[in-house]
């Protein structure tokens, strides 16, 4: 296999890691954000934690893959964006951390506060992850100034820009949705329809601001840093995004949820065609931009993780899966079905 | 404060604190998954009440391990970009490796066995928490590999157009000795963590005469396997210190003080060295011994400190390659006095087995042993990481050179105290569930339903 060529396949790798993650997770994340304003009695809190329960974890790893596996075929892009993004990383692991802490400690203490702030830690750790990878990615796409030792020169407020902070709030209310469509699949009674009102809601403010983004993108020229033309797939995101409305008031949840996926696995596939050959682009001078031959690992490298790739990838979509397959099940609040 | 220092600080803090849960982790995952095999097997429903009692620890501890591994994972690039860099083409694969066999296995098979009962087959159920066994345990075999591949750098060119190290034969990687003698010793250490704990554990509710059957069958289960992983960690640790003396022999010296080239060498039973860390005031030895343990022969010559220092010199240019010698010296001491107190307490527990142990005075001492492996797994891995300073890759990279050139001291003051304080939060109420649950015994960790079990946790029935 040339060089080029598995310069290329890991960049399609990684975007496939980035894609995964953010269709899995970010229902997640919009479960946990939903959270405290969804559920009213614990129980029903316990319900919605359950829907998530069993795969979040499994879900987040999809994350520490994408960051391995940077790390492994793209070393400079690895050391250059988390170094440069330093603070905003440290805020989304501390968002992560609380998170995680609080789905699996939340219900071993019955006392109502205990329960009360970890809830909360779900729901705050959930938009701050949510609201960082946003801004991260959209400053990616964006460009950052980098000089021309692929070293970062900005800091945290050089990520707070206008496009930025918007690719933060829109990846904040597209999580929110496509969680509370997942919710609508897997809850049942009361919860159901609740979610369902929360949802409509939701569609609207996820619309407004996907095509505010998606036409900044535009006249700012964001789309032409790569040598691709993105062509019709920011359109048809949209399209799935319209179609989700429908789906809402006739009350399909399978199909809603099927087009929430869709405008995140297309919202993506967006962000790596419009900056392809690039990894990350320098605002300062385009010279100084990381692209997948510049930063890439040996031909030695790529070739070992290729086959590790494509042995492993595979076996964990099969049995991930099976997982989803194996607890399909609607989840009611009645006590005597939880479990935690 | 310079931001190397304060990169350092943060690294060692979060990455031991990392590593306080990490072993019981590894070790208590293969009790659960035997005693589960035993209620698969026997029906039993001691043996059931007995792996859902340690699982239910089990996970209040696997929580954090992830949580604080997420930041592991990132802190290479965010901190050590310029290792990162250089190191990137061989390190990184070990790494992606690790998140794509094991950590997808561990994570997914644990939500498979936490909600899974009565969802899938009982065999499927049983098999998940062995996936989390094998799952746990491969992901220290693949960190291991890659921190073994700092201390001893292998199957790799470097690269002086692209500045950086490159593989050239992942099979020397993955076949590295010492990244398999830190997984020996590990693993090992997992197990006997695990078995103090459960020792631990046990003797408290004995003492108390509650629930007599399963704490006496944890309790002798926990003996056997405390005292055979303590074996193996005493020799893991021997077969480990004696590749140090080969490969990092300035590790050697410093972990035991030994400042002049000599043949024989003696060993330090206690050395008093003066503030600076790095030079000795007054000591204590024993003859020959230092040569046996280095190269199991009681005559070969051990070089010391300076001697290797020198020579370092004339290799890498003018520096100080001595690590910081009290602190090398006495993790180690107190590792080794914290292993061989194991042993022996594991083999005065097989004697006492076959008596009426439970109703022993000495019982109620025994709650305290659980403290004892993590003072050594703590004290393992400074010795291990601070005796390797100057140096984050053996022999081509120093610290110095290896952190993230762009952060500034208040960006790390930011993060610094960020983890401090949140991670000191999570171990209160860490510590705090794992004595409740560790106290209300079985009953409570058999509840299954939201309201119930919180409500009656404490109130031993
Ligand atoms: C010898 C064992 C060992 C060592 C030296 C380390 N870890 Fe660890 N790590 C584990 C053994 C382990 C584990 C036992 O597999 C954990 C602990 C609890 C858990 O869930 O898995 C884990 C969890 C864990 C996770 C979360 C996985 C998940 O979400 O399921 C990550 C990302 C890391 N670790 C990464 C690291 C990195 C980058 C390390 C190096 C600095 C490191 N660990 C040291
Ligand atoms: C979990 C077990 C581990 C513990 C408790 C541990 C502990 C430490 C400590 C205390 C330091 C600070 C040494 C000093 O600054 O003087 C350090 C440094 C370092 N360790 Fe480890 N370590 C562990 C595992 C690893 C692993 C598995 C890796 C890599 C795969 C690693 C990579 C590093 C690096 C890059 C440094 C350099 C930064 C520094 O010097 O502070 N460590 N470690
Ligand atoms: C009984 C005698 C023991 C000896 C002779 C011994 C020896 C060693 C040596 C030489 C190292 C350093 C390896 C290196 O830096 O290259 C080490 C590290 C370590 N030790 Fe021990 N050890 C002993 C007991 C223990 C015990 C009881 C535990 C924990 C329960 C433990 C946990 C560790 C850990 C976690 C490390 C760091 C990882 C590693 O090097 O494998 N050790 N030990």
């Amino acid at each position: 296999m040339s060089y080029e060529f598995l310069q290329i396949l890991w960049f399609i790798l990684i975007a496939v890691l980035w894609i995964g993650f953010f269709f899995l997770e970010g229902f997640d994340f919009g479960v946990g954000m939903l959270l405290p304003f969804l559920g009213k009695k614990d129980e029903e809190r316990r319900a919605i934690i359950n829907s998530i329960g069993s795969v979040w974890d499994g879900n987040e790893v999809w994350l520490l893959t994408a960051g391995g596996a940077t790390f492994a075929a793209f070393p400079h892009w690895y050391a250059t964006m988390f170094s440069g993004f330093y603070l905003a990383l440290f805020l989304l692991l501390i968002g992560l951390i609380i998170r995680g802490i609080a789905f699996e400690y939340r219900s071993k203490d019955s006392n109502p506060k205990w329960r009360h702030t970890f809830d909360w830690m779900i729901a705050i750790g959930s938009f701050l992850a949510a609201l960082l990878l946003g801004a991260a990615f959209a400053n990616l796409a964006r460009g950052v100034p980098i000089n021309e030792n692929m070293m970062f020169t900005g800091n945290l407020f050089t990520l707070l820009n206008p496009y930025g902070l918007l690719g933060g709030v829109t990846t904040v209310t597209i999580f929110l949705l496509h969680g509370a469509n997942f919710l609508g699949l897997k809850l049942e009674g009361e919860l159901r329809e609740r979610v369902n009102v929360f949802a409509k809601k939701l569609w609207i403010a996820a619309t407004v601001l996907y095509i505010i983004l998606g036409v900044f993108t535009y006249i700012a020229g964001f789309w032409q840093h790569g040598i691709v033309n993105p062509g019709f797939v920011p359109f048809a995101a949209v399209a799935v995004l319209l179609a989700t409305g429908y789906f809402l008031n006739n009350k399909m949840e399978g199909w809603a949820f099927i087009m929430t996926s869709l405008n995140i696995v297309l919202t993506q596939v967006t962000f790596f065609t419009m900056t392809f050959p690039n990894v990350m682009i320098s605002s300062t001078n385009p010279a100084f931009s990381l692209t997948i031959y510049n930063a890439s690992s040996s031909q030695y490298t790529l070739t070992v993780m290729s086959i590790v790739a494509l042995i492993f990838i595979p076996i964990v979509l099969v049995y991930q899966g099976w997982t989803y397959y194996m607890f399909r099940k609607r989840i009611s609040s009645d006590k005597k079905n939880l479990v935690y | 404060m310079d931001p190397i220092t304060l990169s350092r600080w943060q690294f060692g803090l979060t990455t031991v604190y990392h590593f306080l849960f990490v072993p019981l982790t590894l070790g208590l995952s293969w009790f659960v998954a035997y005693f589960q095999t035993r209620y698969y097997q026997t029906k039993d429903e001691n043996f059931r009440k007995m792996a859902k009692f340690w699982g239910k620890l089990f996970l209040i501890n696997f929580a954090i391990g992830v949580v604080t591994g997420i930041v592991q994972e990132f802190q290479f690039g965010m901190n050590w970009s310029e290792y990162s860099r250089f190191v990137g083409d061989i390190f990184g694969a070990p790494l992606a490796v690790e998140a794509l066999m094991a950590f997808f296995l561990e994570s997914t098979f644990l939500g498979v066995w936490i909600f899974g009962e009565g969802r899938v087959s009982e065999k499927v159920h049983l098999a998940s928490i062995w996936l989390v066994a094998i799952g746990s345990n491969l992901s220290a075999l693949w960190i291991l590999l890659a921190n073994g591949w700092m201390q001893h750098p292998v199957g790799f060119v470097i690269n002086e157009a692209a500045g950086r190290a490159e593989l050239v034969d992942f099979f020397a990687l993955v076949t590295n000795p010492k990244g398999w003698l830190f997984f020996w010793h590990t693993i090992a250490a997992g197990l006997a963590t695990a078995s103090f704990l459960i020792l631990g554990v046990s003797a408290y509710h004995l003492i108390r005469k509650q629930h007599v059957e399963i704490f006496k069958r944890s309790f002798q289960a926990a003996t056997i396997v405390g005292l055979i992983s303590s074996t193996l960690v005493f020799f893991g640790g021997h077969t480990n210190g004696q590749y140090m003396f080969e490969t990092q022999p300035m590790k050697f010296s410093a972990i035991e003080a030994h400042w002049e080239t000599s043949q024989p060498a003696e060993f330090s039973i206690l050395t008093i060295g003066d503030l600076s860390g790095k030079r000795e005031v007054w000591s204590w030895r024993m003859p020959k011994v230092l040569s046996f343990l280095a190269c199991n022969n009681f005559d070969c010559e051990v070089r010391g400190v300076y001697d290797i220092q020198a020579e370092y010199e004339a290799t890498y240019g003018a520096g100080d390659y001595i690590p910081l010698m009290v602190v090398t010296y006495w993790t180690f001491r107190f590792m080794m006095a914290m292993g061989l107190l194991m042993m022996l307490i594991a083999f005065l527990f097989l004697l006492a087995l076959r008596g009426k142990y439970e109703n022993a005075k000495w019982m109620k001492w025994v709650p305290w042993v659980i403290v004892l492996p993590y003072i050594a797994n703590a004290s393992g891995w400074i010795l291990t990481e601070m005796g390797r300073q100057p140096w984050i890759v053996q022999g081509l990279l120093t610290v110095q050179d290896a952190v993230s050139p762009n952060l500034t001291t208040v960006d790390l003051l930011i993060s610094l105290i960020g983890y401090v304080v949140v991670y000191g939060t999570l171990a209160g109420a860490m510590v705090y569930l794992m004595k409740k649950y560790a106290i209300a015994g079985p009953d409570a960790a058999m509840h299954e339903s939201v309201d119930v079990a919180p409500a009656r946790v404490g109130a031993d029935d």
